[in-house]
């Protein structure tokens, strides 16, 4: 589904990603670990396209497309989603009203009917329950206001409205107390099918207790210095991101 | 063919009627020069330079194509500042209602705070003149539409005088439009609002881009009162309010809302000042703009909180969101703090469109031109949608987005 080969970018002509190799199929979970400044939020944004990411080589293949050509309105509406570290608060756009146009500029693509008010309320009331928001929310301003639970709870709405097919989730539990997370995870389980792949990036092991991935894959400066299965994550937490750095510094 | 500015006054005092010493109060004080800190930002010499004619009453007018007219309930039409008897209709009124002219009652003005208040006493030809009984509440809004429909230099002196009794509760909409001319408008709103009364008030102005529109509103607070006051500033050359607040009572809520959109060479001032006198009282002022081309606009909000006021929550907003590189904001909140337990807060942007706002709009699926579409309805939306009056509201809300739409 998710082929990225030799991806190097960086920003004003500072290399992050310093070459790295991925492939994610359908039905398949993987996980991204690594320390502060790693890389992994810039990979988060580069395939979600944000234009302040320069890639300098390398391609990313998505469902057969050039990923890196199409704009990122043009992503998300082909099925890859990514779920912001840090949702960006719009004041003045009801959240309802935010909502609607996203889902509907996603099935005008696929050549699907706009959906009325009264048929994507009842859609969205669906989502809500599973995500335990508060339906007051939605009639606020897009995240504004919203506590750091409310904001992840509100981008996992989102990732079930728009029923991705590559889902990137960028940090996700940062912040979430315990109860928080298990929403959290709980609605990520949910939207799990054979059809579709998830990409967590996190920077905390906890979150691997309620979400299990298939893969586990450690990025540190830029590369991804190790995979394997869900165990990796567990070693990771027991012996720390210093083991991978002192590894890396012994083999240099 | 430009007309001198140094004997602007002398020019003015030759064409229009005056009563009383005000003309002698004008020529005293002499238009205002950006010398004078009321008016650093905002030269009226354009004005000064108009070849000016006293506005004339006009029977051909028509209230065609004017917005709130599909709103029921009294109106009122001053064409030129003159009263249009054929135009206005007030129907039945409840028992304590007053909705007519200025001109036909006695009136006093306010003591004038500059050259233009001066101007406007001396030669106010007539204006709206509204009185609310105490214990009166009057659902239905009043419509007052002010039309210009002079040619250049055509030059009006409006006066409006609002009265709510004690208890009592009412709406007003003002609509001010014209000929594509660049006549000036000088008007001056009193509002004297009684204890525990409740007053909406709407100022819906979209004059010509060539004309000016001076504007001061007095407004006097009782104690337990509610006032909104919303301007939606679209049109003028230049076009100045000068929001005059009293808070004079205790447990008074003031909210003063504004949104200016100009464009091309328009500049739209509002200079406020709110005077809190008594304790445990609000006053919020919001001021969203949107500018484009080479516009300018200028917000001055000073809330003076005297000694005693404790208890005052004020809050001061300004938002502004540049659409191009040439246009231009002074901005300038300001707190005067004489009492000791308050809350005032006080904060003011000036930005171009938020790319991180923008790119987490298209994250979600919508095109670029769709995101920048609903940054900027939102900004504006979050004005007019403290407009209470339910088909006001509506009604300015599309009209602001096509107006937006429609670059």
């Amino acid at each position: 589904m998710l082929e990225i080969k030799n991806l190097k970018a960086g920003v004003e002509g500072t290399e992050i990603l310093k070459g790295i190799d991925l492939i994610i199929n359908a039905g398949e979970v993987h996980a991204i670990m690594g320390p502060n400044g790693s890389g992994k939020s810039t990979l988060a944004q580069v395939l979600a396209g944000r234009a302040a990411f320069e890639v300098a080589e390398g391609s990313v293949t998505y469902k057969g497309h050039d990923l890196l050509e199409l704009a990122p309105e043009v992503r998300v509406r082909e099925g890859l989603f990514l779920a912001f570290q840090y949702p960006v608060e719009i004041p003045g756009v009801n959240t309802t009203y935010f909502l609607r146009a996203a889902v509907n500029a996603v099935r005008e693509h696929h050549g699907e009917a706009a959906l009325n008010a009264v048929d994507f309320l009842k859609l969205m009331r669906e989502k809500i329950e599973l995500l335990q928001l508060d339906e007051a929310l939605l009639k606020r301003s897009v995240n504004e206001g919203f506590s750091g639970g409310e904001k992840k709870r509100a981008e996992i709405l989102q990732m079930a409205l728009l029923n991705p097919t590559m889902a990137v989730l960028d940090e996700t539990d940062s912040g979430l107390d315990i109860d928080a997370l298990k929403v959290v995870a709980n609605g990520v389980n949910t939207l799990k099918r054979a059809d579709n792949a998830q990409l967590i990036i996190t920077h905390y092991q906890r979150l691997l207790d309620y979400i299990v991935p298939d893969f586990v894959h450690v990025l540190y400066d830029g590369r991804i210095v190790k995979s394997g299965g869900k165990e990796l994550a567990l070693e990771l937490e027991e012996k720390g991101y210093d083991w991978i750095t002192n590894g890396e510094l012994q083999t240099a | 063919m430009v007309a001198p500015a140094n004997n602007a006054v002398d020019r003015l005092l030759a064409v229009l009627p005056t009563r009383g010493e005000g003309g002698a109060s004008f020529a005293e004080m002499g238009f205002p020069t950006t010398r004078d800190e009321d008016w650093r930002f905002t030269s009226v010499a354009p004005i000064a330079e108009l070849e000016f004619t006293a506005a004339e009453a006009d029977a051909a007018a028509k209230l065609e194509g004017c917005i709130f007219s599909e709103i029921a309930g009294p109106q009122l039409v001053f064409v030129n500042g003159h009263f249009s008897n054929e135009l206005s209709g007030v129907g039945e009124l409840p028992e304590g209602m007053e909705i007519g002219n200025l001109a036909s009652a006695a009136f006093k003005p306010c003591e004038a705070e500059d050259a233009f208040g001066a101007l406007n006493a001396a030669s106010f030809t007539d204006g709206s003149r509204v009185r609310v009984a105490d214990g009166v509440c009057f659902e239905t809004p009043i419509r007052v539409y002010y039309l210009s429909t002079g040619g250049d230099g055509a030059t009006a002196n409006i006066r409006n005088h609002i009265t709510l009794g004690a208890n009592s509760k009412a709406t007003i909409l003002e609509s001010w439009t014209g000929a594509d001319a660049a006549y000036f408008n000088n008007t001056i709103t009193e509002l004297s609002i009684g204890d525990n009364a409740q007053l909406e008030h709407v100022k819906f102005q979209d004059e010509s881009t060539a004309a000016f529109h001076v504007a001061g509103l007095h407004a006097t607070m009782g104690r337990d009162c509610r006032v909104a006051h919303h301007s939606i500033a679209l049109g003028g050359r230049i076009a100045r309010n000068n929001i005059r607040a009293r808070l004079d009572g205790t447990g008074i809520e003031a909210v003063l809302n504004g949104l200016y959109l100009p464009r091309g060479k328009q500049l739209i001032d509002h200079h406020m000042v709110v005077d809190h006198l008594q304790p445990h009282c609000d006053s919020h002022e919001y001021f969203n703009g949107i500018l484009d081309d080479h516009a300018r606009a200028v917000f001055h909000g000073r809330i003076h909180v005297h000694k005693g006021a404790d208890k005052t929550d004020a809050k001061q907003t300004n938002k502004n969101l540049l659409l191009s590189d040439n246009a231009t904001v002074n901005t300038k909140p300001q707190l005067e703090i004489y009492a000791d337990d308050v809350k005032c807060t006080h904060g003011a942007t000036i930005g171009q469109m938020n790319a991180e706002q923008i790119f987490y709009l298209r994250a979600r699926g919508l095109d670029e031109e769709a995101a920048r579409r609903m940054i900027m309805h939102a900004f504006a939306g979050e004005i007019i949608a403290r407009i209470g009056c339910p088909p006001a509201r509506e009604e300015l809300d599309r009209l602001v987005w096509d107006r937006l739409e429609d670059k």
